[in-house]
C-alpha cells in the first residue's frame, strides 16, 4: 500500500497531552481519492494476472469441449491422446474421484465434465494434462468424441412446447417443485392491487414487446489459475475468481476433500463483471494437480474464454403501461422471459430482481408481474453487472418514452411525475426507506447543456473522428441526424431474497518499526474494483494509522462474500470498519489500563484514534499509538451483516426481498447516419446518488466503466447463436465487439451523496446501476433520431435502414 | 513447425523454392491469429523480417514501388499525396500496433475479401510484382484475386513489391463497421478518378467472394462523364448520374449474410458509399482540378 504522508509518527512522552488542531483527520482515510496501489502496475504491464503464473515442473491443462449444443455422447476414446509422449493424464466422467460430480452457485446441476450428454456448445467433455500447451491441445485434439444429436430447445416455444426434450429430467433443486415445467428454472410473480382493474381508469394503455441480446462481460484476462498438490493429499489453488469461499464449496465435494484442504489463494484478476462468479477451470485443474501429482495451470484463450463462463440472459419482454390523460401512471403488467441456457447458474436470483424491479423507479400501485428464467441448449446465462434488472430496465424505460408519445408530453416530465421517492412502496410491498432522488438524477441529467451541434465542422473539411463510421470515413456529415434520450434505473445492493449476506475481516493492529500499522485480512476478490483501496481507507479512518498492510485474498479468513451485486464496498466495507471498531475498543482498553490515571479524559471523553495518536472529540492528544500498544498486538476477525432480507412469496412476489437500491440516470446524445445506420454516441451523462464516495475517483471509474458497458450493449455487443444449432456465431474479439476509446463519449458525472443511515457511511453500492439506464438512454437517442421503433438491443446497422 | 529465418531476399526465394508450402510471416497480424486459433499449422513458417527492401518504397515517374512489409503506418505519413486513397484505407485498418506491423503484402498474400487495401488499389489500378527463383512477374491487380483467400500466385512465388499508379486526381476510401474504430469491413469501397485518362475506377471490399471492381458501374460513369462533358466543365454532377452509379455499384455486390452483416445491407451500404465517395472525389475535382489528400 502506498504511505501518504511518509511521516513517521513524533514520539512524545507517554501520557503527556498535546493540543491538536481540532477536527483533523488522518490522511488517506474514506472520501479522499487515494491511489490505487495495482492501477500503476496494469498500465505498464507489471501487475501479475493469473495467467502469469508459473510453477517449477508444472504441467498444462487443456479442455476438450464439445462442438454440438446437445447430444448423446456414444462413446469416448482417449486412447491415441493418453499414446502422446508429454501427455501425463486424460480425465473424463468415468475418472471423476467421488460421486459428487456436478456443481453450481444455486442448483448442482452442472456437471463437470459431461456424463453421457452435452447440453451446450463447447461443454467441458475431457481434460488432459501435458508437459507442454501445445502437446496438451494436440492430445485433446485426438480425443475421439462420437456424438448422437438430439434435438435443439432454444426459446420458450421449443423449450416448453409438447414432446419437448427436457433438460434436466430429474431435478431436485428447491424451485422444482412449484415451477409448471421442468425447463423452467425459476418462475416468480409480483402482484400488487389489481392491474386489470386499474387498467379500466388508463386513459391511454401502451404495450410494447422487447428483445435483449446476449452480452459478454468480455473482461480483458481470460479464466486461469494454477493448483499445486500439497504433500497432505490437499490441494493449493491459486485462481482469478470472484468469491472464493463459494468455489471452495463447490470443488472440495467433488474433489473428495475437507474444505481445509483445497487452500485458495486469489491471483491477479484482469476484470470480472460476474463472469467468475461461476466456477471454470478451478476443478478441472486440482483433478489434473491432484491425479498427476504435479502442479497444473490452465489458461484459456479468448476463443474458450467465450465458452468458459456464463453470459448476460438474453430476454424477451412484454410490458403495457397505462397512465390518465395528466400522465400519472395507473398500472403496469408484464412479462420477462429470460434465457438461462443450459444450466442454472445464477438464473433464480436474475428471475428475482427481474420479477421486483420490473416496473423501474416508479410509484405504481397496480402491478402484475411475471418473470420466468428457461432451461434451453443456448449457452448458459447467469450473473453480468446488473442481472435482471439491466433487462427490465431496458423495457419500461422505452415504454415510458412510448407512453410519453402517446400522451404527448415530455418524456423526462413523465418519469418525473411518477417517480419514486423515499417512502414509496415497491410492488413487492418493501418500503424505500432511504433517499431515492429519482426525479432530482433526472433534472440534473436534463439541465445540463447540449454539445454543440455538428462538432465536425472544421475550416479543415470534416473531422470524421466526431462522425458516425469515424475513421472509416462513411460520412462527412450527410445523412446525420441528431437524437437525445434519457433514462434512469433501478438496482438493488447485496445479496437479496433472505440470503444470509454477510463479510468477514480480520483487523490486526500492531507496532512496526515505532509506528502504528494495521493489517488488514479479508477473502474479498479484488476484481479491480478498488475493494483493497477502500479497505486501506477504512482502516485509516478508523484506526488512525497511516500504514495500512492489505493481505492477499485467500481462504485461511472467513468468506467475504461475492465481489458482485455492488455490495464489496457495503459489506466487507462494513466488515473491516466493524473490526476495525472492535479493534479500536482493544486499543483504547489498553490505554485506559496504561495511561488512565494521566489524564481524566481518558475514563470520560469520546475517544478517537487520528494521525497515529489517541485524541479526544475535542481534539486533544492522549497518547501516542504507538506507546499505547507498545509490544502488545490486537488483533480482531469478525463477521459483519447488513439488515436481514426475506424471500418474495412464491405466488405474490411480497416480501422485504432488498438490502438496499441504487439509482442512476442517463441522458444520451448521438448522431446517426440515418443512410448507413451506423451510430457516433457523442455525450452519456449520467447522474448517479451514491450515499457517500469513499473514494470519489474510484467512484468516477465506475460509473464511466458501467455506463460504457450499457454502451456497448446498446450499439455493438451480443454472442449471436445460430437459431437451428444452438452453435455461438463469434467467439472472438474479432466479431464481438466491445466500445474502443473512439466509440467511448464523453461522459460528464453529477455525483450526489445522499446518506443512506443504514449502510457504513451512509454509502450505496454504486458499480451496477450505471448500466441500466445507459443501454436504453441510447436506445431513446436513437429512437429521437430516427423516428424508429426499435424494440431491441444491441441496435445493429439493418435495423435502422430497414435492409432485411 | 520450422521455422525459417532468410537473411535476403535470394535467400527467401531459395527457401520457398526448396519448402513451397511454407507460410511467409511478415507483419504477422494475420497468420499468427491464425496459427493462435489454432486456424492453421503450416509445415513451416518463413519469416520475412529480416529481408530489407520490402520494408523499402520508391517514388517513381507514374507508380510507387511500395515494398511488401512497409507498414500501414508507414503508408499513411508518408504516402498520402502520392496513393491518398491507400493511405486513407490504411487508416481504418486495426488498431496503431496492428498498423505498425501490418502491410499491403499481407493482405494480398492472405487475399481475404475483407482485406482493406484491396478496393484502394483496385480503384487506384496497380500491379503485383512477384518473384520466384524462376524469375520474376507483374500481376495485374484486376487478375490478382482468383477465390476466396485465393490468389494468382504460384506455391513457390514471393510478393516483393506492389507497383501502384501514383493519383493524378482526387481518391477516396469507406469502410463499414459496427464499431468506430478497430473493425473488420462489413463492406468496403473504394474510388479513384483518373482525370489523365478521363476515367474512374472503383474496389469493393466484403461484398463478394473476392475483391471486385464495380466495373458497370465505372463504364457507366465514364459514359456520362464524357458525354455530359464533365471532365472539361467541372459541373455539378447530376443526382441522377450518382443515383445510377451508387445502383450499378450496389449491383456488382455478390455479398453473404454473415455474423457481421446481411447481404441486403452490404449491397445497399456500397451503394451508399458509391454515391458519397463520387460525391466527395468529384467536388475535390471540380474545385482543385487535381489530387488532393483525402478527408482526415
Amino acid at each position: 500500500m502506498p504511505n501518504p504522508t511518509g511521516n513517521p509518527a513524533t514520539p512524545t512522552p507517554a501520557g503527556t497531552p498535546t493540543q491538536v488542531t481540532q477536527g483533523s483527520r488522518t490522511r488517506g482515510g474514506i472520501g479522499e481519492s487515494t491511489l490505487r496501489p495495482d492501477g500503476t502496475l496494469k498500465v505498464t504491464g507489471e501487475f501479475a494476472y493469473s495467467s502469469d503464473m508459473w510453477h517449477e515442473d508444472m504441467l498444462w491443462g487443456q479442455i476438450l469441449r464439445s462442438t454440438t449444443a446437445h447430444a448423446e455422447i456414444v462413446s469416448i476414446d482417449v486412447s491415441e491422446a493418453l499414446a502422446q509422449a508429454g501427455v501425463y493424464a486424460v480425465l473424463t466422467h468415468d475418472d471423476l474421484p467421488t460421486d459428487v460430480t456436478k456443481y453450481g452457485l444455486e442448483y448442482q446441476d452442472t456437471p463437470v465434465l459431461a456424463d453421457g450428454v452435452v447440453r451446450h456448445h463447447g461443454e467441458p467433455v475431457a481434460l488432459v494434462a501435458a508437459d507442454h500447451p501445445e502437446t496438451a491441445r494436440r492430445a485433446a485434439a485426438r480425443i475421439r468424441v462420437e456424438y448422437r444429436e438430439l434435438p435443439v430447445v432454444t426459446d420458450e416455444t421449443s423449450a416448453l412446447a409438447d414432446g419437448a426434450p427436457i433438460l434436466h429430467p430429474h431435478r431436485d433443486d428447491h424451485h422444482a417443485g412449484h415451477v409448471a415445467h421442468p425447463n423452467i428454472v425459476h418462475r416468480q410473480p409480483v402482484v400488487r392491487g389489481d392491474a386489470a382493474e386499474a387498467a379500466r381508469r388508463a386513459d391511454v394503455v401502451v404495450t410494447g414487446e422487447y428483445v435483449f441480446g446476449m452480452q459478454d462481460q468480455a473482461f480483458l484476462g481470460p479464466e486461469s489459475g494454477l493448483a499445486v498438490p500439497a504433500e497432505d493429499g490437499g490441494v493449493d489453488l491459486y485462481v482469478a475468481t470472484q468469491w472464493l469461499h463459494s468455489d471452495l464449496r463447490q470443488i472440495a465435494p467433488v474433489l473428495g476433500l475437507p474444505e481445509d484442504k483445497v487452500r485458495m489463494t486469489l491471483s491477479g484478476v484482469g476484470g470480472a463483471f460476474g463472469g467468475r462468479e461461476d466456477l471454470s477451470m478451478q476443478i478441472h485443474a486440482c483433478l489434473l494437480a491432484l491425479r498427476t501429482g504435479k502442479p497444473v495451470k490452465i489458461v484459456y484463450n479468448r476463443f474458450e474464454s467465450f465458452f468458459g463462463h456464463v453470459h448476460r440472459h438474453p430476454a424477451r419482454l412484454r410490458y403495457e403501461h397505462g397512465a390518465t390523460r395528466d400522465g400519472r401512471l395507473t398500472h403496469i403488467s408484464c412479462r420477462i422471459v429470460l434465457d438461462g441456457g443450459a444450466y442454472a447458474s445464477a438464473s433464480p436470483a436474475v428471475v428475482g430482481n427481474a420479477a421486483s424491479l420490473a416496473v423501474g423507479p416508479y410509484a405504481v400501485e397496480d402491478v402484475d408481474i411475471e418473470a420466468v428464467a428457461l432451461y434451453t441448449n443456448n449457452p448458459p446465462c447467469g450473473a453480468m453487472r446488473g442481472f435482471g434488472a439491466v433487462q427490465a430496465c431496458f423495457a419500461y424505460e422505452a415504454q415510458m418514452d412510448k407512453l410519453a408519445k402517446a400522451l404527448a408530453m415530455d418524456p423526462v416530465e413523465l418519469r418525473q411525475m411518477n417517480a419514486m421517492e423515499q417512502g414509496t412502496l415497491m410492488p413487492t410491498g418493501q418500503r424505500v426507506d432511504s433517499p431515492a432522488p429519482v426525479a432530482e438524477l433526472l433534472r440534473r441529467v436534463k439541465a445540463r447543456p447540449l454539445p454543440p451541434e455538428r462538432q465536425w465542422e472544421s475550416t479543415a473539411g470534416a473531422d470524421v473522428r466526431a462522425l458516425p463510421g469515424g475513421l472509416s470515413n462513411t460520412t462527412h456529415g450527410e445523412g446525420v441526424v441528431r437524437g437525445v434520450g434519457y433514462a434512469v434505473g433501478i438496482k438493488n445492493v447485496g445479496f437479496s431474497e433472505g440470503f444470509d449476506d454477510y463479510s468477514t475481516a480480520r483487523v490486526r493492529m500492531e507496532v512496526v518499526g515505532g509506528q502504528a500499522v494495521a493489517t488488514v485480512h479479508t477473502a474479498m476478490a479484488e476484481v479491480g474494483q478498488g475493494g483493497i483501496t477502500v479497505h486501506a481507507q477504512i482502516a485509516r479512518t478508523e484506526l488512525g494509522v497511516t500504514q495500512v498492510v492489505i493481505n492477499p485474498a485467500d481462504t485461511r479468513v472467513g468468506s467475504a462474500g461475492s465481489t458482485s451485486a455492488s455490495r464489496q464496498t457495503y459489506v466487507t466495507g462494513g466488515a473491516v470498519k466493524n473490526s476495525c471498531e472492535l479493534v479500536r475498543e482493544k486499543v483504547l482498553a489498553i490505554g485506559r489500563r496504561r495511561f488512565g490515571t494521566h489524564h481524566p479524559a481518558w475514563a470520560t471523553a469520546e475517544l478517537l484514534l487520528e494521525g497515529g495518536k489517541v485524541v479526544t472529540d475535542g481534539g486533544e492528544v492522549l497518547a501516542d499509538l504507538a506507546e499505547v500498544l507498545a509490544d502488545e498486538a490486537v488483533e480482531i476477525e469478525a463477521e459483519w451483516r447488513h439488515r436481514p432480507t426475506q424471500a418474495f412469496d412464491l405466488v405474490t412476489g411480497q416480501g422485504d426481498g432488498h438490502v438496499q437500491y441504487s439509482f442512476a440516470a442517463h441522458r444520451a446524445v448521438v448522431e446517426v447516419d440515418t443512410e448507413l445506420g451506423l451510430v457516433k454516441v457523442v455525450e452519456l451523462a449520467c447522474a448517479q446518488d451514491v450515499g457517500k464516495a469513499l473514494n470519489p475517483l474510484s467512484v468516477l471509474g465506475q460509473i464511466q466503466g458501467g455506463t460504457t458497458q450499457g454502451l456497448g450493449m446498446a450499439v455493438m455487443e451480443e454472442i449471436v447463436v445460430d437459431p437451428k444449432t444452438a452453435k455461438v456465431r463469434n467467439p472472438s474479439f474479432t466479431d464481438y465487439l466491445i466500445p474502443t476509446i473512439l466509440d467511448t463519449p464523453t461522459i460528464p458525472v453529477d455525483i450526489l451523496e445522499l446518506a443512506d443511515d443504514h449502510a457504513p457511511y451512509g454509502l450505496r453500492g454504486i458499480g451496477e446501476a450505471p448500466t441500466l439506464s445507459s443501454t436504453p438512454a441510447v436506445l431513446a437517442a436513437i429512437r429521437n433520431a430516427t423516428g424508429l421503433d426499435l424494440t431491441r438491443t444491441p441496435v445493429r446497422p439493418e435495423h435502422l435502414t430497414g435492409t432485411p | 513447425m520450422d521455422f525459417l529465418r532468410p537473411a535476403s531476399w535470394e535467400e527467401a526465394l531459395a527457401a520457398k523454392a526448396e519448402h513451397p508450402s511454407a507460410v511467409p510471416l511478415a507483419g504477422g497480424t494475420d497468420v499468427m491469429v491464425e496459427i493462435n486459433f489454432d486456424h492453421r499449422r503450416p509445415e513451416y513458417l518463413l519469416d520475412l523480417n529480416r529481408v530489407e527492401p520490402l520494408h523499402d518504397w520508391e517514388v517513381g515517374e507514374e507508380n510507387v514501388r511500395l515494398g511488401a512489409s512497409v507498414p500501414y503506418t508507414r503508408i499513411m505519413e508518408n504516402l498520402r499525396t502520392e496513393l491518398p486513397g491507400l493511405a486513407l484505407a490504411a487508416h481504418t485498418v486495426a488498431s496503431p500496433q496492428i498498423r505498425n506491423r501490418g502491410g499491403v503484402g499481407g493482405n494480398l498474400g492472405t487475399a481475404s475479401p475483407a482485406g482493406d487495401a484491396h478496393p484502394a488499389l483496385l480503384a487506384a489500378g496497380a500491379e503485383v510484382e512477384v518473384e520466384s527463383v524462376r524469375g520474376s512477374r507483374f500481376i495485374p491487380i484486376d487478375a490478382f484475386y482468383t477465390g476466396v483467400k485465393r490468389n494468382a500466385m504460384e506455391p513457390d512465388e514471393l510478393i516483393r513489391a506492389i507497383h501502384i499508379k501514383k493519383a493524378a486526381g482526387p481518391q477516396q476510401f469507406s469502410k463499414v463497421g459496427t464499431r468506430n474504430a478497430m473493425v473488420i469491413a462489413v463492406c468496403a469501397f473504394g474510388l479513384a478518378l483518373h482525370p489523365d485518362s478521363r476515367t474512374v475506377r472503383t474496389g469493393i471490399g466484403s461484398a463478394a467472394p473476392t475483391p471486385v471492381r464495380a466495373k458497370e458501374a465505372e463504364a457507366f460513369l465514364n459514359a456520362a462523364l464524357d458525354e455530359g462533358g464533365f471532365w472539361d466543365s467541372g459541373a455539378v454532377l447530376t443526382p441522377a448520374i450518382a443515383r445510377q452509379f451508387a445502383t450499378l455499384a450496389a449491383g456488382a455486390c455478390n455479398p453473404i449474410d454473415d455474423v457481421r452483416g446481411t447481404a441486403a445491407y452490404r449491397r445497399h451500404a456500397v451503394g451508399v458509399m458509391a454515391r458519397r465517395t463520387l460525391g466527395w472525389t468529384w467536388e475535390q475535382y471540380r474545385s482543385t482540378g487535381h489530387a488532393l489528400e483525402g478527408a482526415v
